[in-house]
């Protein structure tokens, strides 16, 4: 075990443990937006920065490991303004109306991202509908770079996508950007189970919410089976007015770690073509 | 070490590949065996691509090699097996020399594999229609299992035999008694002790002899012993092997009753149909996934129109018939169910939700499921009987290769499709191209034919026109097609209805068929 301090707080935590897994020992809520328990840390957005004790530059938490007598401040005005700062510049160049966390911590934060003036520089531009299953809408793309690692080594393994570009013109990008049907794309959609903004969007979601029909307190999550192969993949079904909106599964299930295949993720279509009349009745 | 024989798991079973993948980040090693070059072999440190059906010659090289090297778990055969002598007889003739030219797999390749298996610490050998589908089905399977035996792969954590199960409750219909020759919790029908447990249970008499299969009950449709038939959840007016026999077969029934979610080609045939609600979104219950866990499906949508749960029609149907059934919730199916099976006896709702599903035996409410199966056969002094190695013989697929027919023809499925294609065929898959046949970029040639143009193919039962796909994993001689496409291409008017004469399972991957450039005419 290793002991530390947080925030004045003695913790003790098994070896190998992160910063922030101490801080969610002691109920201390720490953004991250880069973050996923099943995804290796990048260290990209820097939400989740603290104050180490002796350390001249901020610690990522989801990153550094705790080690024995740290101390460790979270919410000291330093923090604070850093978190601050770099929510404001996401929120200046990104539009994160589909980002429910991202917008959580700028309330918190009390970030203004209008402070840059009336035009900043952002990443605005179309919207890429290329197939009938999912979206990309890279003008909410926070770099976070978790569907390059669900795509790559942490989950499908299959590196259809990747981060081109330097600097500002950084993007995630197909092999030389082609078309998704004409890159190595599997459809798996572990890329939108993992995507924080809505950058990545389900085509059901995407329609419905531009009809304004999305109305997500409506809807129910019924954790349920894939119908397809014996692996036993839990479902998460997101039903809305008796139809399939979209499919996902928890990220602590044994089977999946929150991952599917394109069956799973997308082939439930079948207990739903109805005769029009009958949608939705 | 983890052995794919027979198995495109990176495409049939994908999220358990994911495991695979986290297994060879952590450095171990991974052989396949398959005739064609599948995205799972790219993954492989050795790729074994023998011919269709010379598994078993394979295996048997691959034992006595083992053997040979003086790698085999002495200690486990002594005190855990028997046939052990039968076994090293049977495999003496399988030199890695005949097993080359029988198997077309190189000789170093076979060593390497049978060297990396006896050697490795812990080894799982995972296997799926590649070995079942096969006249000698039950032999291929056997062959696999004398491995384990042989190096005492098995009854331990990590080490084991793993049939990969391709539905999502193939597993959970056999433990459920939906098969001719066991009662629910793998009770033999034809146990005297077993069978007064159920007739108890149940207030009936049973018979005493197990009942016929699914290929069974085809032979005897064809004898005219069984005229009556009742249908749920299966499409077999396209998924058996030589389907216009099959078709035909069915069309001459007396009586044919289709439970279905769709009508299919073959409720289309039947006499009455019942619409069913979609079992795994539509109802409650439970399914048992290959790794025998007991998991909840949950109703998350209202069925359509007149559809009901599939037990709300079986209770209907009995009092019909004059049972005296009140209409069970799948939850009283399920209790009962427990009270009868040992395996399941101690698998609660409760436990179910709270434990993410629970892998049998799971023998009361404090048992938290077994991880693996066999574990006594490390027990010392031995608990139960031994665990038998079996001599089985090379026998090749029952239809040779000739002149006429001169191509191998392989069955399978693909990553976005699935079997006859009355779910898959629902959702807009970006990856789907329909049906094709595949072959190698050298039969291209041969035949003069491109990526896209139709060709067409025939065998001794049946002819199909179908686009080719240019596949780099396949070799001369080999051509592979799925039945994801049925109503476009009738694969199965191809298929030899050849079957293991104890599995009942077709030979679906093996036919020979000859392949013609279309000339455009239909």
């Amino acid at each position: 075990m290793v002991e530390l301090t947080i925030d004045g707080a003695p913790v003790r935590v098994p070896d190998g443990a992160t910063i922030l897994e101490a801080c969610r020992a002691i109920g201390i809520d720490t953004p991250t937006l880069c973050f996923l328990e099943s995804l290796t840390p990048v260290n990209a957005c820097r939400v989740c920065v603290v104050e180490l004790e002796g350390s001249r530059a901020l610690v990522p938490a989801c990153a550094r490991r705790a080690e024995p007598g740290m101390a460790i401040q979270t919410d000291s005005p330093r923090v604070r303004h850093s978190r601050k700062l770099v929510l404001e510049l996401l929120g200046s160049s990104v539009d994160l109306s589909t980002a429910p966390d991202a917008r959580r911590y700028c309330e918190r934060y009390g970030a203004d991202p209008r402070r840059f003036g009336a035009t900043p520089a952002t990443v605005a531009q179309p919207i890429k509908i290329d197939n009938e299953l999912y979206v990309r809408d890279y003008a909410k793309c926070i770099l976070c770079y978790k569907c390059v690692e669900a795509c790559g080594v942490d989950a499908q393994n299959t590196f259809a996508i990747a981060v081109a570009g330097r600097g500002f013109d950084a993007h995630i990008s197909t092999e030389y950007d082609v078309a998704l049907p004409d890159s190595a794309c599997v459809y798996c959609g572990n890329c939108i189970g993992v995507c924080p903004t809505g950058a990545l969007m389900f085509s059901s979601e995407h329609e419905l919410r531009a009809r304004g029909q999305w109305d997500e307190p409506a809807q129910t999550q019924t954790d349920t089976i894939c119908s397809y192969c014996g692996v036993g993949c839990t479902l998460t079904l997101h039903v809305q007015e008796n139809e399939i909106v979209k499919v996902t599964s928890p990220i602590e299930n044994g089977v999946t770690h929150g991952h599917l295949c394109v069956k799973g993720r997308f082939g439930y279509q079948y207990v739903q073509n109805r005769p029009p009349g009958e949608l939705s009745s | 070490m983890i052995v794919l024989w027979g198995s495109n798991a990176r495409e049939t079973h994908p999220i358990f590949f994911h495991h695979v993948l986290r297994a060879l980040r952590r450095g171990a090693k991974l052989y396949v065996v398959d005739p064609r070059r599948t995205s799972s072999a790219r993954w492989a440190d050795g790729w074994l691509g023998l011919d269709v059906g010379s598994d078993i010659a394979l295996a048997n090289a691959i034992g006595r090699e083992i053997l040979a090297a003086g790698l085999e778990n002495r200690a486990f055969i002594e005190r855990a097996t028997s046939g052990f002598d039968a076994y090293r007889e049977s495999v003496e003739p399988y030199t890695l020399e005949r097993a080359e030219e029988i198997t077309g797999v190189a000789a170093p390749l076979i060593r390497e594999l049978a060297h990396a298996y006896a050697r490795a610490g812990r080894a799982e050998l995972c296997w799926t229609l590649g070995i079942t589908e096969h006249h000698n089905a039950v032999d291929n399977v056997r062959a696999l299992i004398n491995l384990a035996l042989l190096c005492g792969h098995v009854g331990r954590y990590g080490s084991g035999v793993n049939p990969l199960r391709g539905q999502n409750n193939v597993q959970g219909g056999g433990d459920m008694g939906a098969i001719p020759n066991k009662f629910p919790g793998g009770q033999d029908v034809e146990d005297e002790a077993s069978i007064r447990k159920f007739e108890g249970a149940w207030n009936v008499a049973l018979p005493r002899k197990a009942g016929w299969n699914l290929t069974d009950m085809f032979a005897a449709m064809e004898r005219r012993e069984l005229d009556t038939l009742y249908v749920v959840g299966e499409n077999p007016a396209q998924s058996e092997a030589d389907q216009e026999h099959a078709t035909a077969l069915l069309r001459g029934l007396k009586h044919l009753i289709v439970q279905d979610i769709f009508l299919t080609k073959t409720g289309e045939l039947a006499d009455v149909v019942f619409p069913a609600a979609a079992s795994w979104c539509e109802s409650e219950g439970t399914v048992t996934s290959s790794e025998r866990r007991v998991q909840r499906c949950r109703k998350a949508l209202d069925p359509p129109g007149d559809a009901w749960d599939d037990i709300a029609i079986l209770c209907a149907l009995a009092r019909r018939l004059g049972a005296d059934w009140p209409d069970y919730t799948p939850r009283q199916a399920w209790d009962e169910c427990r009270s009868l099976s040992e395996w399941h006896a101690g698998m609660n709702y409760e436990r179910l939700d709270a434990l993410d599903g629970i892998p049998w035996p799971c023998y009361d409410e404090t048992h938290p499921g077994e991880q693996f199966l066999h574990s006594r056969l490390w027990e010392a002094p031995l608990r139960g009987p031994r665990a038998p190695f079996a001599a089985v013989e090379h026998d090749p697929p029952v239809e040779a290769l000739d002149e006429e027919y001169p191509v191998r023809l392989t069955t399978g499925r693909r990553l976005d499709s699935f079997n006859t294609g009355v779910q898959s065929g629902g959702y807009r898959s970006p990856l789907r191209r329909g049906e094709t046949l595949d072959i190698s970029p050298d039969d291209a040639r041969r035949y003069g034919v491109a990526d896209g143009d139709t060709v067409r193919v025939t065998s001794r039962r049946g002819s199909i026109l179908v686009p080719v796909r240019i596949d780099p994993g396949l070799r001369e001689g080999l051509a592979f097609t799925t039945f994801h496409f049925n109503d476009a291409v009738a694969t199965n008017l191809l298929t030899i209805d050849a079957t293991d004469p104890k599995s009942g399972t077709a030979e679906f991957k093996a036919c020979a068929v000859r392949i013609d450039p279309s000339t455009g005419s239909g």
